[in-house]
């Protein structure tokens, strides 16, 4: 009863908080400010960008931890990270919560990333790796550092996938300051991150990318996925361009990192 | 049986797209040294044709292009100093084409059946006939009067051949043995220069952004970014396998310039001096002329420059995704460890 009675308020306050959220305008209604311009009118995008946080840890918020091989200590430990999970939770179907904790329980085994297997949409975003956007009229192209991975943003009348891709199809358009791009067509091959955060084919993924400084933008993606969430979530975090004078995408090909792992145990054994 | 006959009837066809959409060389093209921009197409009223610019002013190079050509790499022996064949020896080799009678003087890739690698029929939908050509009337697509690539040197015939020598007998003992393409690391189409490849992986997607133009080849989907503004090389002691490129404007042409290759790149049997210069004209609205120039002192004698017509296509360009669905190494090394486990159990009968 009293526990009852505790929850109740709880949740009333939780619904003032709501209300006095709903009434001050979003910074999506009154951009606070204004980018420059390319020279077809559109908010420039163009850069090098890089998120800067743990998100590719994990999704959610969480703790340090050791990392998965004792022998790389303090080097390749799990930092700590606030999350970037509006509301702080992934609200998994309650079947699913538990595949997560599978793949969770077997992260080095099954994570794409290990393998060098392309990213997905939006892991690429926070990957520990730059991303350049190359902004035209009619596409915009983004060239990510990890694994090489690439996507062509269609800026015309959309288009339908002719299949489905580990990168999946991209449709995208401009919403005043804002460049929001429709990901569709994903195959259910990759992750969210390193903590088994999951999604079926059935992934629609809504990113928004909106200026917020000359060098940061506001980077939301909306994740849709009826197979294994019970309602929509959303995650955001800034992106930071990198601003070294010489900056650059470097070459990244990660396939031959990751060949002792996937056919080591198939080497021909030293002869006695 | 049926299936490659078929296959190669679509491709055969897809041949003969390709000699009824050459073009005619312009005038001057004959005399072009490959280090200069190829001459724009001139309009029916006579003006020569200027490419349309990208909102900050560049020529615009962006859509998708195909590279394939029948035109092979090196000039048919026989030929001699011959660039181009006359409109009367293009007719006759365009006939013999059509008839599947032609010897060195066309590259057919895989539509020339005994080199039928892919039943493109598998596809499921994919129509060869439908892919566009660019073609012109060049006898090879190296230019100059020797139409080959220059003799190697022998310290690179001895560095290449102390490579494959170390390989030998151990090709099947690990993933290191294999070569690059099927590793995924280093696919020939995706490899710079860009080659033409017969019929399949030939798409380039070309975006401009202010200060860069964007390569993507749907082979492997490999992708170059190269800064437009003066920038210099990265450092040298960087070393990748499609080297640093930086480029510039000169007039309406792009030139990439590129170095850092690593010294297992090997294009032709390069080394890590590997030099490219790399040249993109868009002389008509359709079509873009790639030109390039390969230089390595520690393997070549001397520069040598190929020029290929790239078409303007459709697409979409796919997502090829090698390494995600890599078996072959797994598949190929398994079969040798099978092979030697069964071969070790006979002798011990």
């Amino acid at each position: 009863m009293e526990n009852w009675l505790k929850g109740s308020m709880m949740a009333g306050v939780a619904v003032v908080c709501a209300l006095l959220l709903t009434a001050s305008p979003s910074p999506a209604q009154t951009p606070a400010y204004r980018a420059p311009r390319t020279a077809d009118g559109k908010p420039d995008l163009n850069g090098i960008w890089q998120a800067l946080n743990t998100a590719d840890w994990d999704l959610e918020g969480h703790a340090a931890a050791m990392g998965p091989v004792a022998s790389l200590g303090a080097v390749f430990a799990k930092p700590p990270g606030l999350g970037v999970v509006e509301g702080d939770e992934i609200p998994y179907l309650p079947a699913m919560a538990a595949k997560k904790k599978e793949n969770q329980a077997n992260w080095t085994k099954l994570d794409p990333e290990v393998k060098c297997f392309l990213p997905g949409v939006p892991r690429a975003a926070y990957l520990p790796y730059p991303f350049q956007i190359v902004q035209s009229r009619d596409k915009i192209l983004i060239s990510y550092e990890y694994a090489g991975a690439v996507r062509t943003i269609n800026m015309g009348a959309p288009t339908k996938a002719p299949a489905d891709s580990w990168m999946g199809w991209s449709n995208g358009h401009w919403e005043g300051e804002t460049l929001v791009i429709d990901v569709t067509d994903q195959n259910d091959n990759t992750w969210f991150d390193r903590s088994g955060n999951f999604h079926s084919d059935a992934l629609h993924v809504v990113e928004r990318y909106t200026p917020r400084s000359a060098d940061t933008l506001n980077y939301e993606a909306t994740i849709e996925d009826s197979k294994v969430f019970s309602r929509p979530w959303k995650i955001s975090m800034p992106l930071y361009r990198r601003v070294e004078k010489n900056a650059r995408i470097l070459e990244y090909k990660c396939p031959e990192f990751a060949e002792e792992l996937l056919y080591g145990p198939l080497r021909k054994k030293p002869s006695n | 049986m049926m299936r490659r006959f078929r296959a190669a009837t679509v491709a055969l066809s897809a041949i003969v797209g390709v000699v009824l959409m050459a073009q005619a060389p312009m005038a001057g093209q004959a005399t072009a040294p490959a280090s200069k921009a190829a001459p724009a197409k001139t309009t029916s009223a006579g003006k020569p044709w200027t490419p349309s610019r990208t909102p900050d002013g560049k020529p615009d190079l962006q859509g998708i292009w195909g590279n394939a050509t029948v035109t092979p790499l090196e000039r048919p022996k026989g030929l001699g100093a011959k660039e181009f064949y006359t409109d009367e020896e293009f007719a006759k080799l365009s006939q013999h084409i059509r008839q599947g009678e032609v010897g060195e003087e066309a590259e057919l890739g895989a539509a020339r059946e005994n080199d039928l690698r892919y039943d493109t029929s598998l596809y499921g939908g994919f129509d060869i006939t439908k892919a566009r050509f660019a073609s012109n009337k060049r006898t090879s697509l190296i230019v100059g009067p020797e139409g080959v690539i220059p003799p190697m040197l022998p310290e690179a015939k001895q560095r290449n051949a102390e490579r494959v020598a170390k390989n030998k007998g151990h090709e099947f003992d690990s993933y290191e043995n294999r070569p690059l393409s099927e590793r995924c690391i280093l696919m020939a189409q995706e490899m710079i220069p860009m080659l033409p490849a017969a019929g399949e992986g030939n798409l380039l997607q070309i975006v401009q952004g202010p200060g860069y133009v964007a390569f993507l080849h749907e082979i492997d989907h490999s992708t170059r970014v190269i800064p437009t503004d003066g920038r210099s090389h990265i450092p040298q002691n960087i070393r990748q396998w499609q080297g640093d490129s930086v480029g510039h404007w000169e007039g309406d042409t792009l030139v990439v310039d590129t170095t850092n290759f690593t010294a297992r790149s090997a294009f032709k049997g390069s080394g890590e001096k590997l030099h490219l210069v790399e040249r993109f004209t868009r002389n008509a609205d359709d079509q873009i002329t790639y030109q390039f120039t390969a230089e390595d002192p520690t393997t070549w004698a001397k520069p040598w420059s190929a020029e290929i017509p790239m078409a303007k296509t459709d697409g979409p360009v796919y997502e090829w995704a090698c390494h995600e669905g890599n078996t072959m190494i797994s598949t190929i090394l398994r079969g040798a460890r099978v092979t030697e486990e069964e071969a070790a159990k006979k002798e011990e009968k």
